[in-house]
């Protein structure tokens, strides 16, 4: 079953300009996108700046506006004017950067326990104990409970950080770059734990980045985003080895490998990806520049091909 | 063997924290010959932005001892004006982030014919078209435009061309990247640094590129030196260093990227922090910290980097018996105070 | 740019009719009006009415608006009861004194503010910067009319090196040599007062400035550049930092032009500040009317003018 659908989303913003400072045009920061998210899994949301994925994470989350489309969470509509569908609780969110999504001034315990206090009313005492227990699942020491942020290293505030989505139990992650601000040695201890946490509470994870290295370590599928739409979404194992999208060839050719025997093959392979791209631009996008409709190619696999005629 | 064009020997580069002063580089040596690129890498902390500071003399509240030997003379030697010679003249900085390193407030092409002007490369009547013809070379399509243009108007990729304008404008023989990719999409990282290199072999230049993406480096350099704690720990041609690193920094490092080999696999986690500047201990291994399951009779007293073979020195006695096997799975209490007092020594 | 211009410009306009229209407003709240204080009790109440309804004193409020501001941009901004002379003459003597007062402050403001805030910042927790910043918190802490007797004391009556009040010299033939020297002698010891009182906020406000751009990227990539320590200040760093003064430049003019009421009572320097203090004590509201929209149109071209001079010293304004 499916926990989290994403039904043609639409999240347009007015660009206002000219004399009078009236809406000229849009930006279409996200402009048709489908996403399915079975129970238990994670997918991964892969783009580069401006392909619209963390505006489609935020989306779900409920932080931006949505222009057209549905979105459902466990077959309850979230997106529906007037009415106010009580799962946000079951949705939280995990930031690119621990440095600066943790409030300054707050202790750790206030910080883990503020979505608690905010949905359940709580006995001073029975909060601390809750937040123990979230710190222990994270890995940090009892000792971190009162101490601020700035006494953190990135990795632990990014636990911190964890700790805090999954104070209320939630059902469903949204991790927006939670790795791309750290040192290798540090994202390999967040992405290890972020793997034990879903496995311990059967988490469904949207996972956002643009390091396609760590998308295939985390998620069994992947949706490559380009300009507002999605071009190309399978398993993990399809979109490496079997790429069909141009932009996701070109995508994964740009990854510069650390096998020193593949580096002349690699290069090479790249700068044909590279002029096929470009000679065929026009062709593999609309007149927009925006990716074609998915169409599928296998019961997983689904590719923006161009439409013919 | 070709000459040298810059040495480095024991450049020692301190910090005040607290009125003391405290080695953010400590006792460094490399050498970059013509035409090659040295990848100098690490994590956060480890002293690999300092040390490209020091040789550009960019520190202004440091102490610097050693010698950093270019063109026959010790930069650390030479008065303001005759450094500012070499400053943006034979040796050239790429920055990490292109939206900050350029004046806002300044058109493009003014800030490239700033430094035509400061090296005397051109008579004045042509400096204007030898700035667009330098956009044009890095690959900027419309150059003219681009030059009458402010930074703001450009994107991260587009800057990043301008600020590598900015560093080739007077054909630098030796050029220092500070993770010019770092803060690029993917598909820009790739076409900066076919640009790099491309400029590298056109002008016959040293390069000195500091990352801490191991990729990179594998694509990039010709040989690797891997810094931690402000000592170099390993060095060895990069063909080498990854078919056969052997400190164990340099093989925890290359365990804990989620690279294929890894996949269903958990990643390698080095326990601990990089050690705070001013709460170092400088006399053991620096990182034995890290590796607390290796016994102290393996590592040596004030380590030295020695010969192993032809080109690949070592740090340390530790690496002899060393296993990442041997790690288990376990998750240390660290000081997290010290995590941050490194990293900003490491950032001055 | 010229687009900006234009736009900021036609947002100024509802601003000044709106003003204007308060103003009008706050006017007829007075009670009374101009003929209920001049004429003889002896005149006929019908006769009155007939004076009334020819100055159109009856007509409904927007037919008089309308008049009013019609009257004023022929020159005609009334007659002060007080000086029986018409208000603009009252005002154009004292508005002279006091364009001539804030221009001196301001000349001495930048010209000792700008130099002071530049080695404060360049030179950060050094003794000369302590030294400046010190002086800079003395400043802020002192008020304006102390510092204005004090120095009045010391070099007007003890010293004797300056007049102790006035605008200028008596007996002297306008457009002189003498008179003019006379007047520039007259305004050294209020515009110092001023000016070495006013520029604390321009020294802090350069000195913070310095202190943040000094550590940017861009300039350390002008110091990788080669470019002088003397030009990293002067090219790179000064231009950045000086955006927040530049921004403030419009008010500060206003507020100069608005007259210093301390200073001018102080040093008995007839400006537009005494004046105002002046018509309100006498209520001479017709004059005080005046005024208060000639402070408001201040306001409202000084936010004008910064911002165009913002436009102009940063590009990633002209855009928006």
């Amino acid at each position: 079953m499916n926990l989290l659908e994403i039904k043609d989303l639409k999240v347009h913003y007015p660009i206002k300009g000219g004399f009078f400072n009236t809406v000229k045009d849009y930006v279409k920061a996200v402009d048709g996108v489908s996403i399915s998210i079975p129970e238990g899994t994670t997918y991964g949301l892969v783009g580069e700046s401006g392909s619209g994925k963390t505006t489609t994470g935020k989306a779900v989350m409920g932080l931006n506006h949505v222009t057209a489309g549905e979105i459902y969470f466990d077959g309850q509509k979230l997106n529906e004017k007037g009415r106010k569908v009580n799962v946000r609780d079951d949705i939280q969110m995990i930031f690119q950067d621990p440095y600066s999504s943790l409030n300054p001034r707050k202790r750790v315990f206030d910080i883990v326990a503020e979505p608690i206090r905010n949905y359940h009313k709580k006995s001073k005492n029975e909060l601390i104990n809750e937040v123990l227990g979230l710190l222990n699942r994270v890995g940090l020491p009892p000792g971190s409970l009162y101490k601020y942020p700035h006494e953190f290293s990135g990795g632990q505030r990014q636990r911190i950080g964890v700790a805090r989505a999954i104070a209320l139990n939630p059902k469903l992650i949204i991790a927006d770059e939670p790795v791309s601000a750290l040192d290798v040695s540090v994202q390999a201890q967040v992405l290890n734990f972020m793997q034990d946490i879903q496995k311990d509470m059967d988490l469904t994870m949207m996972f956002i980045a643009h390091d396609l290295g760590v998308v295939r370590h985390m998620c069994r599928h992947i949706g490559i985003m380009y300009h507002g739409r999605l071009v190309e979404e399978g398993t993990t194992e399809e979109i490496f080895s079997n790429p069909q999208h141009i932009y996701t060839k070109r995508l994964i050719a740009a990854i510069p490998d650390t096998d020193v025997d593949e580096v002349e093959r690699n290069l090479a392979l790249r700068q044909k990806v590279k002029e096929e791209y470009d000679q065929n631009f026009d062709e593999n996008l609309d007149e927009e520049g925006r990716a074609f409709p998915l169409q599928s190619i296998s019961k997983t696999h689904r590719v923006a091909l161009p439409v013919k005629g | 063997m070709s000459e040298n064009l810059l040495e480095v020997k024991n450049l020692t580069t301190a910090f005040k924290i607290g009125g003391e002063y405290f080695p953010a580089v400590d006792d460094v040596s490399l050498n970059i010959k013509p035409n090659e690129v040295l990848a100098l890498v690490g994590e956060s902390g480890s002293g690999k932005s300092a040390t490209a500071f020091s040789l550009m003399g960019l520190h202004t509240k440091a102490r610097m001892e050693g010698e950093v030997n270019f063109l026959g003379r010790n930069l650390l030697k030479l008065n303001e004006g005759k450094m500012n010679k070499i400053r943006g003249g034979d040796m050239a900085m790429i920055f990490q982030d292109p939206m900050t390193a350029l004046n806002p407030l300044m058109k493009v092409k003014q800030q490239i014919i700033e430094t035509l002007k400061i090296h005397n490369t051109k008579p004045k009547n042509e400096r204007e078209s030898y700035a667009i013809e330098l956009l044009d070379r890095v690959g900027i399509p419309r150059p003219k435009r681009v030059g009458e243009a402010y930074p703001h108007e450009l994107s991260g990729g587009m800057r990043q061309r301008v600020v590598i304008a900015i560093a080739i404008a007077n054909r630098p023989k030796m050029l220092i990247a500070d993770e010019p990719t770092t803060a690029l999409d993917v598909t820009i990282q790739a076409q900066i640094l076919d640009l790099i290199r491309e400029l590298q072999e056109e002008l016959n230049s040293g390069v000195l590129l500091i990352t801490h993406d191991l990729g990179v480096v594998a694509e990039m350099a010709d040989r690797v030196a891997v810094m931690y704690a402000g000592q170099i720990v390993e060095v060895a041609p990069a063909r080498e260093l990854f078919k056969n690193p052997q400190h164990p920094y340099t093989k925890s490092l290359l365990n804990s990227l989620p690279t294929e080999d890894m996949l269903g696999k958990k990643l390698h986690v080095i326990q601990g922090v990089v050690p705070a500047l001013d709460k170092m201990d400088r006399t053991g291994c620096r990182f034995a910290p890290r590796i607390p399951w290796v016994p102290a009779s393996e590592h040596e007293y004030n380590p030295q980097l020695r010969e192993i073979a032809p080109g690949h020195h070592v740090r340390c006695t530790c690496y002899k018996n060393f296993s990442l096997e041997d790690a288990g799975e376990t998750y240390v209490d660290i000081d997290e105070h010290e995590y941050e007092m490194a990293t900003r020594g490491g950032n001055v | 740019m010229l687009k900006f211009t234009i736009r900021r410009l036609l947002i100024t306009f509802p601003q000044l009719v709106i003003l204007s229209i308060l103003v009008f407003f706050l006017g007829s709240l007075m009670p009374g009006d101009a003929l209920s204080g001049l004429l003889d009790p002896n005149i006929p109440a019908e006769a009155i009415q007939a004076k009334r309804e020819e100055l159109g004193l009856d007509n409904p409020w927007y037919i008089q608006y309308r008049d009013w501001i019609f009257a004023m941009f022929q020159g005609d901004f009334g007659t002060s009861i007080f000086h029986q002379r018409p208000v603009m003459d009252v005002i154009g003597d004292r508005l002279m004194n006091t364009v001539w007062l804030s221009l001196f402050s301001t000349i001495l403001i930048y010209l000792i503010g700008l130099p002071l805030g530049l080695v404060s910042g360049r030179y950060n927790d050094s003794l000369l910067d302590n030294t400046i910043t010190g002086y800079t918190y003395l400043g802020f802490a002192t008020p304006q009319f102390i510092f204005g007797l004090v120095i009045l004391w010391l070099f007007g009556y003890n010293l004797g090196w300056f007049p102790t009040g006035g605008s200028v010299g008596p007996g002297l033939e306008p457009g002189s040599i003498d008179y003019i020297l006379s007047k520039i002698n007259h305004l050294v010891l209020p515009s110092f007062a001023i000016a070495l009182i006013g520029l604390v906020g321009t020294v802090q406000y350069l000195r913070s400035g310095i202190i943040e751009t000094k550590q940017k990227d861009f300039i350390i990539l002008a110091r990788a550049k080669g470019v002088k320590e003397s030009s990293v200040y002067n090219r790179h760093i000064f231009r950045n930092s000086i955006l927040p003064i530049a921004a403030f430049f419009g008010y500060e003019i206003v507020a100069l032009l608005g007259g210093s009421i301390f200073i001018e009572m102080i040093y008995s320097y007839p400006g537009m500040g005494r004046l105002f203090l002046d018509s309100i004590s006498t209520r001479d509201f017709s004059v005080a009317n005046v005024l208060i929209l000639f402070y408001g149109i201040l306001a409202i071209l000084g936010a004008l003018l910064s911002d165009i001079i913002l436009s102009i010293v940063d590009p990633r304004i002209r855009i928006k």
